[in-house]
């Protein structure tokens, strides 16, 4: 018997530090798999940022550099201007890229740096233990309250903000909630990055994920839970292209 | 023919392949691993398609497909 799927090359395979069902590892997977059909994963190089998102040092073989708590796309800014020749990379969170980062983000987007920003959104904030995000979901639990548009406003739709400006090449929302949607993830993360290598323009994918820690959802509902709640919110699709 | 073996070490019994096997053939073990997880285990091997699904799920590297 030959062996068809198994860690994809580049990747350690170890265990690593997310909680049961987390799907972080799925979008580090697609980005590496990417990488490798493109033959640029020696030429990549990612920034990461603080929240859960930064537990993923060192599961890839990427060039790795760790940007303080938001500014990574300023940091991405820095690395892509210096290395023309380089793919670079963003791995966020929705806390890092939405709140705390939103200047540096959306100021990325709006210069058109030739970077490439993947957001993570699971509508909370993991690592610190489950707080309001600016994604939270009206009416959805969190450890600070539950969501009144009136007091706390509505969930931020950072990928159709983004999708309206003039300097991105590529804005696209996917999920990671199944073999479907990664797979259109995948293909998602693929444009994105022919995106930045072809035509040098920036690009942005959300991908949508589970949090089942902190949602508390047994992560076997969070299917059903995400198709009934986020995606009517988050809807999935491409909002700019290039192509 | 195909198989899948899984890493029982790696496997946090997050259950997400279980729900994406399309003839339902993964469940939890009885057993537990190293740290008190009941793993997932394939039953009804000869039924399995090699259709990868669940090792494209799996969010910790736990499950191996053979053809």
């Amino acid at each position: 018997m030959e062996k068809v799927y198994g860690v994809p090359e580049g990747m350690t395979g170890e265990k690593t530090s997310f909680c049961a069902g987390c799907t972080h590892m799925l979008a580090q997977k697609l980005i590496v798999e990417c990488l490798n059909e493109m033959g640029e994963r020696d030429n990549a190089i990612l920034s990461l940022a603080i929240g859960c998102s930064m537990n993923s040092v060192g599961v890839t073989d990427i060039h790795t550099i760790q940007a303080s708590h938001g500014r990574s796309a300023a940091v991405a800014t820095g690395i892509s201007r210096m290395n023309p020749d380089k793919i670079v990379l963003t791995y966020q969170g929705d806390g890092d890229t939405m709140s705390i980062g939103i200047a540096e983000s959306l100021h990325t987007a709006n210069r058109g740096e030739k970077v490439t920003v993947i957001t993570i959104n699971n509508q909370i904030y993991g690592m610190t233990g489950g707080q309001m995000s600016a994604t939270t979901l009206v009416g959805q639990k969190s450890t600070t309250g539950v969501r009144k548009p009136e007091l706390m406003g509505y969930p931020f739709n950072f990928a159709e903000m983004i999708g309206n400006l003039k300097a991105p090449g590529y804005v696209a929302r996917g999920a990671l909630y199944s073999p479907k949607y990664l797979m259109q993830a995948k293909e998602m993360i693929r444009k994105a990055l022919r995106c930045q290598k072809e035509k040098g323009l920036y690009s942005y994918v959300e991908l949508l994920s589970f949090c089942p820690t902190n949602w508390g959802v047994a992560p076997k509902d969070c299917l059903a839970y995400c198709e009934e709640n986020v995606l009517p919110v988050f809807p999935v699709g491409e909002f700019k292209t290039c192509f | 023919m195909a198989k899948i073996e899984v890493n029982s070490e790696k496997c946090k019994s997050c259950e997400l392949c279980i729900t994406v096997c399309p003839l339902g053939l993964i469940k939890l073990s009885d057993r537990f691993n190293s740290v008190g997880e009941h793993f997932a285990e394939q039953h009804d091997a000869d039924k399995c398609t090699g259709c990868t699904l669940c090792a494209m799920m799996c969010p910790d590297f736990a499950i191996e497909v053979y053809k």
